[in-house]
């Protein structure tokens, strides 16, 4: 299993970087896959991956969480307020924790009270982002070097790693500019330049996900509670409590995920999620409720929003195209020798256009960059629906004693 | 019985205002306001005959945004994209509208229609989505809110489209006196009345008509409250996915008409784009119902315009937005509460004429 596992993703790796690189041949646009833009795709991707992290804990438990981009509203929040007077660690704590209070609060509504959780969480985030605004008003006004909508910067700086001796000779050999080789390496090279501890910590609470939740008998017990709390119930699971604790922990990583931002930009501002909480949600239907693909989705985001914002030359987002492009005539192959002809008929001709698009056009506005993401979400759900698989009682109220 | 089913449909949202006016008070405590001076203030500014005009045109857009999201809840649909269906709809119009000089009536009509097939179309991208892929309308038109402002952004941003309005923000071309909609002033004289205030009094009445009163709208009640058993009976859910999306789109279209044809001109960046989330909660508050989602849209715009001079006081107006939060919070939950204390009263009121019957039957 696990080897299969690890085939698969190396598989999945290969091919990923295998496009990348004819994308960056074609375009002789080494920008694709530099140093840099790798180590800054990490940075955007990390408060996505907490957020689509903090969904799966939820709704593996059977809870619907649309009140994310709240519980991630009030992690910036409590970053800036704390981190600007004790220091970015009592950020992180502070951030953690008030997302926690999100988490309980849609825990008490959701599985206490048995309110529609969809409704529940919009409320959170309608109250989440008056109490900020209220608050950041209320604190940060006089505060030297904050603002009605922004706080003082916070003090102190999480630790980056950059280990040189990888580093320095990887993004030579990415200069290079030799086919798959030089893009390994710049893409290496990435994962070790200015690394924050925060980045590494989300990784490990990835890793750490996938044991407790599929390895462990407290993951079985809490993923039962998602799939029929009913039976869950019958063979002495306690079924709330788990809810309850799942719920809580997924505001607490909502909350790092805003604590991620906030400290990234250096203080808080108001607005300054911009959607990620509901990014986080597409990840993780995106990567089917699961660690991995989430991951997996999170990065994509993370890796086409910075091609959009370190655009230099305006050839990025031509490149996206070109990319896409080659993604989508790959999957259009592989529907054809599944003798899926319609859907591939349909992947080849939208790849066409993508590519009629890239040789007749100079470069594109990055508009076009701003959307791809939410495009390919809308893409994927479209082509994969039916292979997802969420969690069976997400979404559905449970009652202790109720029968089903 | 009657009178019961309306005591206790008034019953959480009463508790629902008390709370989150206990919790906003102990805020005001915390950041050392005055309670009484907060409260006398709102009241007295949102009282004022100004206000109360501002106020009517507020939750005109807030009803209309309610009514689309209201006409989803009712088939067990969650529209979470009234926004972008809305700024889709008003740039549709703007652009339709600022490039006709017709009659008035006509103009605004075509404005009307513009708007409404946008965002029927646009929400239709979201039933298309579920019905022949499977995909959650939940997640599709959260997606599809991003593209739509991604799109506004281009076409106003690098189309001729967009053109450089006042204070150096682009927006639509403005549209021409004659294609407005600007209203009267009959309560405060230096207000107007949005002309879409009656407009969307005339949609509230069609709305509860078409839902309470036609087969349509009981074929679409039932798909709600048991999909299986709708479709047992010959309703076909997949086409009821589509009008039912397709309706509360149209609605959704209107939502930023009655700013851009009462006021702007013109959809400039500057434009609002997230009156479809206050639709969710006031849809909500009002149990979509169209009566209690005019009450909702009443209140949620009275808190919003009557916070507008607590500055004066040293105090944010977004404590109304907190309290904003807090009643919808409150009020689903009471409502919950109230839902399982009837059903519990109902089965022990049954319980106890069965047992009355076996007695007797004993006997």
């Amino acid at each position: 299993m696990t080897y299969l596992k690890s085939r698969r993703f190396i598989g999945a790796a290969f091919t990923a970087i295998t496009m990348l690189s004819i994308t960056r041949t074609i375009t002789s646009n080494g920008d694709l896959t530099s140093t840099v833009t790798i180590a800054q795709a990490l940075v955007f991707a990390s408060p996505i991956a907490l957020a689509g992290l903090a969904g799966i804990w939820a709704e593996r438990a059977g809870v619907i969480n649309i009140g994310l981009e709240g519980m991630m509203i009030l992690g910036t929040f409590g970053a800036g307020w704390a981190g600007w007077q004790w220091g970015v660690w009592a950020g992180v704590l502070a951030g953690v924790i008030f997302g926690a209070i999100g988490g309980l609060l849609l825990a008490v509504a959701a599985v206490t009270f048995g309110v529609d959780q969809i409704i529940a969480g919009t409320a959170i985030n309608l109250l989440a982002l008056g109490l900020t605004k209220f608050l950041a008003i209320v604190l940060f006004t006089d505060a030297p070097g904050g603002g009605q909508a922004q706080s003082p910067p916070i003090k102190g700086d999480i630790p980056t790693f950059t280990i040189d001796s990888i580093v320095e000779p990887l993004t030579s050999l990415h200069e290079t500019g030799i086919f798959f080789i030089s893009d390994l390496a710049g893409i290496l090279a990435g994962l070790f330049y200015n690394l924050s501890l925060l980045t590494i910590i989300t990784f490990l609470l990835f890793a750490m996900t996938s044991y407790l939740l599929w390895k462990t008998a407290f993951g079985l017990r809490l993923r039962s509670a998602g799939e029929n709390p009913w039976a869950a119930d019958s063979l002495g699971v306690k079924v709330v409590q788990f809810k309850y604790a799942a719920v809580v922990f997924s505001g607490m990583l909502a909350g790092l995920g805003g604590a991620y931002l906030s400290i990234a930009s250096t203080i808080y501002r108001n607005g300054n999620t911009a959607g990620r909480g509901f990014i986080g949600l597409a990840t993780m239907i995106f990567g089917d409720w699961r660690p991995g693909g989430t991951a997996a989705g999170a990065l994509m985001f993370g890796y086409i929003d910075t091609l959009r914002l370190i655009d230099t030359g305006n050839q990025n987002v031509k490149g996206l195209i070109l990319l896409g492009a080659i993604i989508l005539f790959a999957i259009g192959g592989l529907m054809l020798r599944k003798a899926k002809r319609n859907s591939a008929i349909g992947f080849l001709l939208l790849g066409s256009v993508m590519i009629g698009a890239y040789f007749s056009a100079t470069s594109f506005p990055p508009e076009v960059a701003q959307v791809a993401p939410y495009i390919t979400t809308l893409l994927v759900l479209a082509t994969a629906s039916q292979n997802l698989r969420p969690p069976a009682a997400d979404g559905i109220p449970y009652r202790k004693g109720d029968n089903h | 019985m009657n009178l019961r089913r309306i005591g206790t449909s008034l019953i959480a949202p009463v508790i629902g205002l008390l709370f989150s006016l206990a919790i906003t008070a102990i805020i005001l405590v915390a950041i050392n306001a005055s309670v009484s001076t907060v409260l006398s203030s709102m009241w007295s500014y949102g009282t004022s005959p100004r206000a109360m005009s501002l106020m009517l045109n507020l939750a005109t857009i807030y009803f209309l945004s309610a009514l689309a999201v209201s006409i989803g809840f009712k088939m067990n649909l969650f529209n979470i994209g009234v926004n972008g269906q809305y700024v889709l709809g008003a740039v549709a119009a703007a652009v339709v509208a600022s490039n006709l000089t017709l009659p008035k009536v006509a103009s605004v009509t075509i404005a009307i229609f513009a708007a409404m097939i946008t965002g029927a179309l646009w929400a239709g991208i979201a039933a298309w989505l579920k019905v022949a892929r499977g995909v959650s309308e939940v997640i599709s038109t959260i997606m599809l809110n991003f593209i739509a402002i991604g799109i506004i952004s281009y076409i106003i941003v690098r189309t001729g489209i967009g053109t450089e309005t006042s204070l150096n923000v682009r927006g639509t071309k403005p549209i021409p006196e004659s294609g407005m909609l600007r209203g009267s002033a009959f309560i405060d004289p230096g207000t107007s009345i949005y002309g879409f205030f009656f407009i969307s009094i005339i949609i509230g009445i069609g709305y509860w008509f078409l839902l309470n009163r036609t087969r349509f709208g009981f074929d679409l009640r039932a798909t709600g409250k048991s999909a299986s058993a709708a479709r047992t009976s010959g309703v076909q859910s997949n086409r009821m996915i589509y009008v039912t999306m397709f309706l509360s789109g149209a609605v959704a279209g209107l939502v930023g008409l009655p700013y851009l044809l009462g006021d702007t001109g013109t959809y400039s960046l500057q434009f609002p784009t997230d009156w479809g989330f206050t639709g969710i909660a006031i849809a909500l508050l009002g149990r979509n119902n169209p009566l209690g989602i005019a009450l909702g849209a009443i209140l949620w715009a009275f808190l919003d315009i009557s916070s507008g001079q607590l500055i004066l006081e040293g105090v944010p107006r977004e404590i109304s937005t907190i309290m904003q939060g807090l009643i919808v919070i409150v009020v689903v939950i009471s409502y919950e509460v109230v839902r399982r204390y009837q059903v519990k009263s109902e089965q022990t009121s049954v319980a106890k004429a069965m047992a009355k019957q076996e007695e007797v039957a004993a006997v």
